[in-house]
Order: structure tokens, then C-alpha cells, then sequence
């Protein structure tokens, strides 16, 4: 149970169409990421599917059935908002249970339930407190209990950890993943944040001003990205494009090279001076003006180069990107 | 360098203050007092303020002259029954506006709020002949729902601004979870708008209670809230200030006192949302 499938989905608001005429699979138990500049329409198309939007024209069918027209509680989707959305006014106990009173579960059914929720999301000792003295991580915590205790088709998650500071964000990320493993349930992933998106996807959707730009695994884009924008986006810190003649030496309008595929010697190709160098002791970060513009460069490990020094870059042959005039892969 | 404020400063700053707080409650003060009085000291002159023979004989007069319980229960059934119509018929409405809003939302509200800058004396001829014509007259219903309507876009108004303050994901979330709109509004957002429908409530009651225009002109004897029942002594009798002062006072004790437990209430309700 939980397949997804998109056909021909479309979403306007007035003249603005938001979502163009898109095509998805989603296939039972995967982990799907939607990843994308804000904009892109990536809570739109997520919104369409949990039913909070109604579609402009296309089918979502779950489960091989017609979802479209269905209300969002009829579709057997749990969803994770971004502000986390609990009923403040009610306990942890009273927050996870409400979908369950909703179903009409008897009392015991709903007690079991939401203690088992709680056990696993380690928030037995919270039950009887309000949502307002929970720290941020408790809280999303309670919006997952409140998904899982449904036991839903799928998860959809928005944004869930945005509003999470970056070391308990780390630790949500790996929690989610760990409840995907032990649930096997379809889930759906909302993120801006590529790194989220790479660690946490077995299938990555690139979404660009509502078109899917790319579908692939995580090394599938980090590898083949289809096109100059696929290949800008997923990848940290980003690639490094270069146009020009440097570009028509290997046959191709713009090349592109990530940062960690250039060595950085008292030879090679593109000589340039560092500007800023960062030094975090496991990689070093280097900004290098060279006469094709600003290059960014990762070395493994600690380089001893720093700022105003003359190095020498060589980008690594075998991993070049080519691209054409359309920004399309070559 | 911290900001000085010397004691002299604070002690002007405090006797100004009470000033203009006397200033304004002076009219009030001097009902009650004059309400004690006999009504030759009520119109002495120079006027005694407090030195005369203090007397309650004016508040036995009243009751012995009208029935002031009869007029209590009517301001009590119109305010109460007018101010419980209003919300139900806002809530939705300010649920719908709040969460669903269309294109024209704003201008609807603004039609709404238009309404009340009419002066109620502009529609007065019709309603009074509608009223005529349909038995209304004088009678609780009628009251009730002129001031339903007449209250209406305030009570829409105020519930539209504490529903906007609601994030509409915690509603998305309650239809995710399974809740059909009814359940919606009442497990989620009517629990979480109460602070707001509260001080809605309570100030839509007190100007309810306090209604005297349309009290005064569709109603005689029968369903008159106490608006009438003070208005009945200001005239025909001639200058009887002390027992008018007295049937004032009468009038709006229930509602000071209505007022005074549910302050706290009050206050929340209006700064809902103004700190977080």
C-alpha cells in the first residue's frame, strides 16, 4: 500500500499556472524527495496530493484508485507541517489521539495506540503536557506521533525541520530515516535543502517553476544531472560552470565541474589567486579568481594555502559536465 | 546614560492622571451620589456633594413604581438572546472570510462595516412599519432581532480579526486528520479562538444591554429593557433627578458588575494576538 501515481496534474491560481501538466510515479515503500529553489511549486504539488489544494486538471490515483476528488481525510495520508501544526490547546496525549477519535477508535484502541507512538518517538514522559512546553525537536516529534498512530498509506512531510536548529536537525533527519526503515511506509519529502535531499531520498524529484526538471537516485543526479540547472542545484558547495573558449576546448557550450573534482597544485591548467580560504580541517574550501571567474575548490583534508597565494587548478577530465546552448547535458 | 525620573516628575505625571480619570468618571460619581439624595438636595444649589441627608428612599420608590425586575429580564433576554444569534450566524461567516477568502472578501467586510456609519434614524421609519405590519412590536423577538442585525457586522468583524491571528495549518492539519468541517470548528478552532469569542461576546452583550434607540422606539411597556425603564423617569414626571439617578443606577449595576468579573476576559480578548 502506498503508491502514488501523478497523471497529467495541473494547478492555476487565476492566470498563474503554478504546476504545468506533470507526470510522477511513486512506487510503494520509497522515500521521495521533493527538492527545489522556493518557488518551484514543491508544497503546491504536495498539497495537491494531500487534497489541502484541488487540482486544476490531470489524476492523482492512490493505490491504483482515483484519488482526485477526495477529501484530504479520505486519502489515508498523514501529513507533517512545517510550523508543526499542533492543537495547542490540547495535551501531547489529546494532540496524537485526535486523529484516532476522529476514525472513532474506542478509548482502549486509542490509549494503546497512542502510548505505542510514544514509546517509540521517546515522548512518553510528555503525554500530559501542552505543545507550548515542548522544544522545537518535542514538537515535531508529536506532529510524526500524530501522522504514525493512523497508520497512513503515506507520509507527507513539509518542510518539517526548517524550523529546527542545524545540530537537531541532524539528528530529526537520521530519526525520520530510521522510521522509514523500520515502517517501510511510502513517504513524501518536501526540502529546499539539498543536503536533506541527498541523504535522506532513495528518488529525488528536482522541481523548477513547477516542472520536474530531473527524477533520479541521489548519485543518479549527482553523476548524470540532465541539465545545467539539476547539476547547479544538487551538489555542496555547488559546481563550477565555465563558458568560453575553456568551454569549446571540450566541445561543448558551458562546462561544468564540481568543486571536489579539482586538484589544486604548483602546476596545471588554470593558474589564479586564492581570495578566501576556509579550513574546517576535515576538507578546505578554497575561492580562487582565476581568468575564468571565481572557482570554487574542496580538497580533502588540510590544504596549507591562504589568502592572496597563487595556485594551480586541474580539473579532473572524467568528470567534466558538458552542456549545450539550451543548458541541456551533452 | 539610564533615563532619570525624579519623584516630583512621577507625582505630576500620577495627579494628571487621576485628574482626567476623575474628569471622565465625574458624571457617573455624581448619578450615584444624587441617587442617595433627597430631591431637594439633588437640586440644591450650591449642590452638596457629600454632606446631605444620605437616603435610599429613591430606590424603594422606583421598585414600588415600576417593575424593575420585569425590565431586567428583558434587557437580560434581548442582550443575551441578540449577542448568542450574532455569533452563531458570524462564526461561520468569519470562519469562511478568515480561511476560504475570495476575491471580494475585503470589500464585504467593508460593505458590512458601512452599515453602522448610517445613522440608525435613516432606516428607523421602515423597520418601525415592517415591525408594525409583521406583530413585532413591542415584543422580545423583535428586539432580539434588530439588534442581532444591528450588532452583526461588528460581531463579524471582530471574530474575522481573531480567526486571521489562527495559522490556517493547524486547520489543514485537523482536516488531514480526519475532521469534517463541523468537527473542525468545534474540536479545533472555536477551542482556540475562545479568548476571542469571549470578548466578543461580553462587549456584544454590554452594547446590547446598553442599546437605547431601538429599545426606546419599538417598544412600549411589555418587552422594554431597562433603557426604558430609565428613560420613563426623565419626562412626563418632570425633574425628578434623584429617582432618575436611582433607576440608572439600577440599570447598570448588573452590567458594571458583568463588566468588573469579566475584565481579565476583556482584556486578553482585545490584545489577542497584539503580543505573542
Amino acid at each position: 500500500m502506498g503508491q502514488i501515481e501523478l497523471k497529467g496534474v495541473t494547478k492555476r491560481f487565476g492566470d498563474v499556472e503554478v504546476i504545468p501538466p506533470l507526470d510522477l510515479q511513486i512506487n510503494e515503500g520509497e522515500f521521495v524527495v521533493f527538492v527545489g529553489p522556493s518557488g518551484c511549486g514543491k508544497s503546491t504539488l504536495l498539497r495537491l496530493i494531500a487534497g489541502l489544494e484541488d487540482t486544476t486538471g490531470g489524476r492523482i490515483e492512490i493505490d491504483g484508485k482515483d484519488a482526485t476528488d477526495l477529501r484530504p481525510a479520505q486519502r489515508r495520508l498523514a501529513m507533517v507541517f512545517q510550523s508543526y501544526a499542533l492543537y495547542p490547546h490540547m495535551s501531547v496525549r489529546k494532540n496524537i489521539a485526535f486523529p484516532l477519535k476522529m476514525a472513532k477508535l474506542s478509548q482502549a484502541e486509542i490509549d494503546k495506540k497512542v502510548e505505542g507512538a510514544a514509546k517509540v518517538l521517546n515522548l512518553s514522559s510528555y503525554l500530559d503536557r501542552r505543545p507550548g512546553q515542548l522544544s522545537g525537536g518535542q514538537r515535531q516529534r508529536v506532529a510524526i506521533g500524530r501522522a504514525i498512530v493512523r497508520e497512513p498509506a503515506a507520509f507527507l512531510f513539509d518542510e518539517p525541520l526548517s524550523n529546527l536548529d542545524a545540530a537537531l536537525r541532524v539528528n530529526m533527519r537520521l530519526e525520520i530515516s530510521e522510521l522509514h526503515n523500520s515502517l517501510k511506509t511510502t513517504m513524501i519529502y518536501v526540502t529546499h535543502d539539498q543536503v536533506e535531499a541527498m541523504t535522506m531520498a532513495d528518488k529525488i524529484v528536482v522541481l523548477q517553476a513547477g516542472r520536474i526538471e530531473q527524477v533520479g537516485t541521489p548519485l543518479e543526479l549527482y553523476r548524470t544531472p540532465k541539465n545545467r540547472f539539476v547539476a547547479g542545484f544538487i551538489g555542496s558547495p555547488k559546481m563550477n560552470f565555465i563558458g568560453g573558449t575553456e568551454a569549446q576546448k571540450h566541445g561543448a557550450h558551458e562546462i561544468g565541474i564540481r568543486p571536489e573534482h579539482i586538484t589544486v597544485g604548483t602546476s596545471g591548467d588554470w593558474q589564479g589567486r586564492v581570495t578566501v580560504s576556509e579550513h574546517l580541517g576535515s576538507d578546505t574550501y578554497l575561492h580562487v579568481q582565476t581568468d575564468h571567474g571565481i572557482i570554487n575548490v574542496r580538497s580533502a583534508g588540510n590544504v596549507d594555502v591562504h589568502h592572496g597565494d597563487t595556485v594551480w587548478l586541474t580539473p579532473e577530465t572524467a568528470n567534466i559536465h558538458k552542456f549545450d546552448a539550451n543548458g541541456s547535458a551533452v | 546614560m539610564a533615563r532619570t525620573v525624579t519623584t516630583q516628575r512621577k507625582v505630576i505625571v500620577t495627579a494628571i492622571a487621576w485628574t482626567i480619570a476623575i474628569a471622565i468618571f465625574f458624571p457617573i460619581l455624581w448619578t450615584f451620589l444624587t441617587s442617595f439624595k433627597t430631591e431637594a438636595d439633588a437640586i440644591a444649589t450650591p449642590p452638596k456633594f457629600l454632606f446631605f441627608n444620605w437616603t435610599t428612599e429613591n430606590y424603594t420608590t422606583v421598585q414600588g413604581r415600576s417593575n424593575y425586575f420585569l425590565h431586567f429580564w428583558n434587557s437580560v433576554i434581548i442582550s443575551v438572546g441578540s449577542t448568542v444569534a450574532a455569533l452563531i450566524i458570524a462564526i461561520p461567516a468569519a470562519w469562511s472570510m478568515a480561511f476560504v477568502p475570495g476575491k471580494r472578501t475585503k470589500d464585504i467586510l467593508m460593505w458590512m462595516l458601512s452599515t453602522k456609519m448610517m445613522p440608525a434614524v435613516g432606516v428607523l421609519v421602515p423597520i418601525y412599519l415592517l415591525f408594525r405590519d409583521t406583530g413585532l412590536l413591542d415584543t422580545r423577538t423583535g428586539l432580539v432581532i434588530v439588534l442581532t442585525l444591528m450588532n452583526l457586522p461588528i460581531v463579524v468583524w471582530m471574530l474575522y480579526t481573531y480567526f486571521k491571528e489562527i495559522p490556517g495549518e493547524i486547520l489543514e492539519a485537523a482536516r488531514m486528520d480526519g475532521a469534517n468541517l463541523t468537527r473542525e470548528i468545534i474540536y479545533v478552532l472555536t477551542p482556540m479562538a475562545v479568548p476571542g469569542i469571549a470578548s466578543t461576546l461580553l462587549l456584544n452583550i454590554i452594547l446590547a444591554w446598553n442599546e437605547a434607540f431601538w429599545t426606546l422606539n419599538l417598544t412600549a411597556s411589555k418587552s422594554a429593557p431597562l433603557t426604558q425603564f430609565i428613560a420613563s423617569y426623565s419626562s412626563p414626571e418632570g425633574l425628578f433627578y434623584a429617582k432618575l439617578s436611582a433607576a440608572s443606577m439600577m440599570a447598570i449595576a448588573p452590567i458594571i458588575v458583568l463588566g468588573w468579573f469579566s475584565q481579565k476576559q476583556l482584556v486578553r480578548g482585545l490584545t489577542f494576538g497584539a503580543v505573542k
